[in-house]
């Protein structure tokens, strides 16, 4: 089959159901390399279907409960910090392919900001699925020069006293940012603190929600 | 770990920086250096163990032998000059294997 030949399935211009029996060149491809892989017992079709359904479960609900136990559970939080692995493997997560994870905490003189330039380098099973902007060429290209800028189109205008630190993450390591408690919820829960964290300050482009 | 491995050259607080070229080029284009990043000088700020190298591994090698990953900072006026408009005091900071370093 040559590279450039429509693949797109023939159809009947009358017929209402014409479109489903339309498959684009990709979709035949992944569907075509799934039999194949399900054929030959290297990975069954039902493995495929439920490392999705992970991924969709996924969300930054994870995340977002690690940070509000590590805001009130000073012990939890220097596990969190020295050895984030080991909280990880508690709560049955596991970040896809293994790599290492490490945690950004940011402090009233420090606020970090993830982005992957190279790619779209994500903890998916801590914050779900990224974001389009996450992945886009602005957001790569943008963060890094004028960082700033990028926080405060998020709707946070960092402190000029306030160090930003951005941080590539390009190669073995995933990053979560662990933000600074907001003021006014010392009396809180760890459910309430938790519903305050966004999916965007755990990346670091904002900061949580006031109570 | 018996999987062989290059001896981590670098510590926390050493000065490196990163090489122009592409000192290990087997089949050549994929680059875990961003280009923004190649001929900067930085500090390293934590050396995170050794991962077999994705630049071999992404051509079918197996990426031995291993190569020391570190974390190094950057100040983002060295990484921009005048285009970088925010405080001195911002700092980027991204993984760099071994064989992209060298002493500064």
């Amino acid at each position: 089959m040559s590279d450039d030949q429509d693949i797109s399935v023939e159809r009947d211009q009358d017929d209402p159901h014409a479109a489903q029996n339309t498959l684009s060149r990709y979709a035949m491809r992944i569907e075509a390399l799934a039999e194949l892989l399900d054929e030959k017992d290297i990975v069954s079709a039902r493995e495929i279907e439920d490392s999705m359904h992970r991924m969709e479960r996924s969300t930054p609900s994870n995340g977002a409960a690690i940070v509000a136990r590590a805001w009130t559970d000073p012990a939890f939080k220097t596990q969190l910090m020295n050895d984030p692995q080991s909280v990880l493997d508690e709560m049955e997560i596991r970040l896809e392919h293994d790599p290492g994870l490490t945690i950004l905490e940011n402090t009233p003189d420090l606020h970090h900001v993830v982005v992957c330039t190279l790619c779209s380098c994500y903890p998916r099973r801590l914050l779900g699925r990224p974001p389009d902007w996450y992945k886009s060429l602005a957001y790569r290209k943008r963060v890094v020069v004028e960082p700033r800028n990028v926080i405060s189109e998020f709707g946070y205008d960092v402190p000029e006293a306030v160090e930003v630190r951005v941080v590539d993450s390009s190669a073995d390591m995933r990053y979560m940012v662990l933000p600074v408690r907001p003021d006014g919820t010392e009396d809180m829960t760890q459910e309430q603190l938790a519903n305050l964290v966004t999916r965007d300050s755990l990346i670091g482009v904002n900061i949580p929600d006031s109570p | 770990m018996t999987e062989p491995q290059i001896a981590r050259r670098f510590a926390p607080g050493d000065a490196v920086a990163v090489r122009m070229d592409t000192v290990r080029d087997p089949v050549g284009g994929h680059y875990r250096t961003p280009h923004y990043i190649r001929g900067k000088r930085g500090v390293v700020s934590q050396a995170l163990g050794s991962y077999p190298n994705p630049e071999l591994k992404a051509y079918g090698g197996d990426g031995l032998p291993r190569q020391p990953l570190y974390r190094v900072l950057f100040d983002q006026s060295d990484l921009w000059g005048s285009r970088y408009t925010g405080p001195a005091g911002d700092r980027l900071e991204i993984e760099i294997y071994d064989h992209w370093l060298e002493p500064a």
